[in-house]
């Protein structure tokens, strides 16, 4: 007992120094961006007279109304659809046994891994000849395909562990396929959809490779997109620069703190599954 | 000891649960029926079976809209690329020279591209080893702590800069990065001011800054989860352990590791990804430079299309890229998963 009283010290400042390590460049920001424009601000000193308005001039300056609004756009186009879409192919896949499902899986898991550098390019061509470049479903339809090897990965692993016999019931009875996919497997599905759900929110948000390449136009990119253009804009004004940058992470750090139980168990499934 | 909850899938429980509810009260007594007239249509003639034939064909209807999303968005571009490796274009004219693979004779030879490739495997120790090497301390730690606020809000904070965009870390490291930032300011603090220095502008210290950065985004990642594997080991396995005399190493050594195997496994095949296939973070902070002593595969591939019009190249470096994540990480899978097959 001894002992253990003697090392709670050290154990408590270790695991203090870690949270602290993960939070200090994001405190560093909220420091400098209240910091009087005039002023070269310096690491992590919280001024004493706090600018506010600075994140007014932040906003309007890096039109964030517009960034909200095309960013919500694009993770409600992507979303949804993606959910839908995948979820059908994986009751299709594990439940219906559809011939050649088994192959069609294999060929999503084999593309599971791939980065994203090899297909940005020749979308960029593809979008171009379709007419898509530079439009927001020129963005929302790539991503939804793009999210299909995850997605069905998830939703395939979820009817794999439901037992058989609750598809059987129904067969008999004459329900369509259609019908048993409405009436029992999307509502004992939805726990495993809120979860796909939330982390295609989190990575459609934070998409920042494809609308660089595919959007001409800034306030069509994501927030994280944006960070780029107002970095290249505002890079000589630490000050504004933090402030915007802080404004761009808010909605995702609200998110996360409210959810913050929902996301943690979200990403840790995904990513044992993954 | 967590409220992270078990690791896994917890879905399938609860939809068990949920499926006997269904059974016995919409579908009641007549369910034991149903299973047993199921089991006799198995048996029945062919007009039964051609016609449950007929349902797995028409249940592609359902797997339809994703194969059309994955063929055309995913498929066919991946396809695409593969062959643009081949010819020399620059994205606009309409002719493409053939020039078979003097594009990924390029990638492995010429400098820039080269080294592209090497700063990804560099990143590794950035973005797997150190991370893991944290996550595993934090995760031994968190183990001995009692449970409480403490722990939740450590847990929450460790875990913040995993849901960021990596290029708001990138904006943020960049801060701390500067000449008047954090890690500049805290060096002065301890007297050794003579070794500030802007970080990301220097050619010597630019990639392993920029690659700690990928640390910082995975540590959280690697320590939840591994919090959450050790909580699943049997803590009479520590006792056991104790009771030999074991220490604290030997603990770690004989207990947590093997216990950790299949989540050091995916912290590691997830991170691994990331650091191959990096892009985000280098980009906003870099742009590769300078000259190119951050550059990335994903900034090359960027820059190599998008600036230098050289769209063959980009692909086959692209191309170069995909093999090389398959072929670490395939193994990695075998590696981890070991007997298991989960």
């Amino acid at each position: 007992m001894g002992r253990q009283f003697r090392t709670k010290g050290p154990r408590y400042a270790l695991l203090g120094g870690i949270a602290l390590y993960s939070v200090i460049p994001v405190l560093s920001m909220f420091s400098a961006a209240l910091m009087p424009q005039n002023v070269i601000p310096e690491g992590l000193n919280f001024p004493l007279h706090p600018q506010w308005h600075n994140f007014v001039a932040a906003w309007s300056l890096a039109n964030m109304t517009t960034l909200l609004k095309s960013s919500v756009l694009l993770v409600l186009g992507v979303v949804p659809i993606a959910v839908l879409v995948s979820t059908l192919a994986a009751y299709a896949i594990v439940v219906l046994d559809i011939p050649l499902g088994r192959l069609f899986y294999f060929v999503l898991l084999l593309t599971l891994a791939l980065p994203f550098e090899i297909v940005v390019i020749p979308l960029y061509f593809q979008d171009q000849s379709m007419g898509l470049l530079n439009s927001r479903w020129g963005l929302i339809l790539p991503l939804i395909g793009l999210n299909m090897p995850f997605a069905v990965f998830w939703m395939r692993s979820y009817f794999v562990n439901m037992p058989p016999e609750l598809h059987e019931a129904g067969s008999v009875d004459g329900a369509s396929s259609l019908q048993m996919f409405r009436r029992i497997h999307l509502p004992l599905a939805q726990p495993a959809i809120a979860s796909l759900a939330l982390l295609m929110f989190l990575s459609t948000w934070n998409q920042f490779l494809l609308p660089l390449v595919l959007m001409a136009n800034p306030n069509e990119w994501t927030l994280a997109g944006a960070l780029q253009t107002f970095q290249n804009k505002y890079g000589t004004n630490e000050v504004l620069l933090c402030a915007g940058a802080v404004e761009l992470m808010a909605p995702t750090i609200l998110v996360y703190l409210v959810l913050q139980r929902h996301f943690v168990k979200a990403l840790i499934q995904g990513a044992v599954k993954g | 000891m967590l409220a992270v909850g078990a690791i896994g899938p917890p879905q399938p429980v609860r939809g068990i649960e949920k499926v006997n509810v269904v059974t016995t009260t919409s579908i009641g007594e007549k369910g034991a029926q149903r299973a047993l007239l199921a089991a006799d249509a198995a048996t029945l003639g062919p007009g039964r079976r051609r016609s449950k034939r007929w349902r797995r064909y028409a249940g592609w209807l359902f797997a339809l809209p994703a194969l059309l999303f994955y063929g055309i968005f995913e498929l066919h571009p991946i396809i695409s690329a593969v062959n643009y490796s081949f010819y020399k274009w620059d994205g606009i004219s309409a002719v493409k020279k053939w020039v078979g693979l003097s594009n990924y004779v390029a990638a492995l030879t010429q400098p820039q591209q080269l080294s592209s490739l090497v700063h990804a495997f560099v990143f590794i120790i950035f973005f797997t080893v150190l991370p893991v090497t944290f996550g595993l301390i934090v995760a031994s730690v968190m183990r001995t702590v009692k449970p409480g606020p403490y722990g939740t809000v450590t847990r929450t904070l460790v875990f913040l800069p995993q849901i960021l965009p990596g290029a708001a870390a990138g904006v943020a490291w960049n801060w701390m990065y500067s000449k008047d930032g954090f890690v500049n300011t805290v060096l002065h603090w301890v007297g050794l001011g003579s070794l500030a220095r802007g970080w990301v502008g220097s050619f010597t210290f630019a990639l392993p800054a920029v690659g700690f950065v990928g640390t910082w985004l995975s540590t959280g990642l690697c320590s939840v989860l591994l919090m959450a594997g050790i909580g699943s080991i049997n803590p009479s396995l520590y006792e056991a352990a104790k009771v030999d005399g074991a220490g604290i190493w030997h603990q770690f050594r004989q207990v947590t590791l093997p216990g950790l195997r299949q989540q050091i496994g995916v912290c590691v095949t997830i991170t691994v990804i990331a650091a191959l296939s990096s892009f985000d973070v280098v980009y906003l902070m870099t742009q590769g430079g300078p000259g190119y002593s951050t550059v990335v595969p994903g900034v090359e591939v960027y820059n190599l299309a998008f600036n230098d019009y050289q769209i063959g190249s980009a692909c086959a470096l692209a191309v170069v890229l995909a093999v090389i994540v398959i072929a670490v990480v395939a193994p990695l899978q075998r590696f981890f998963r070991g007997t298991d097959n989960g």
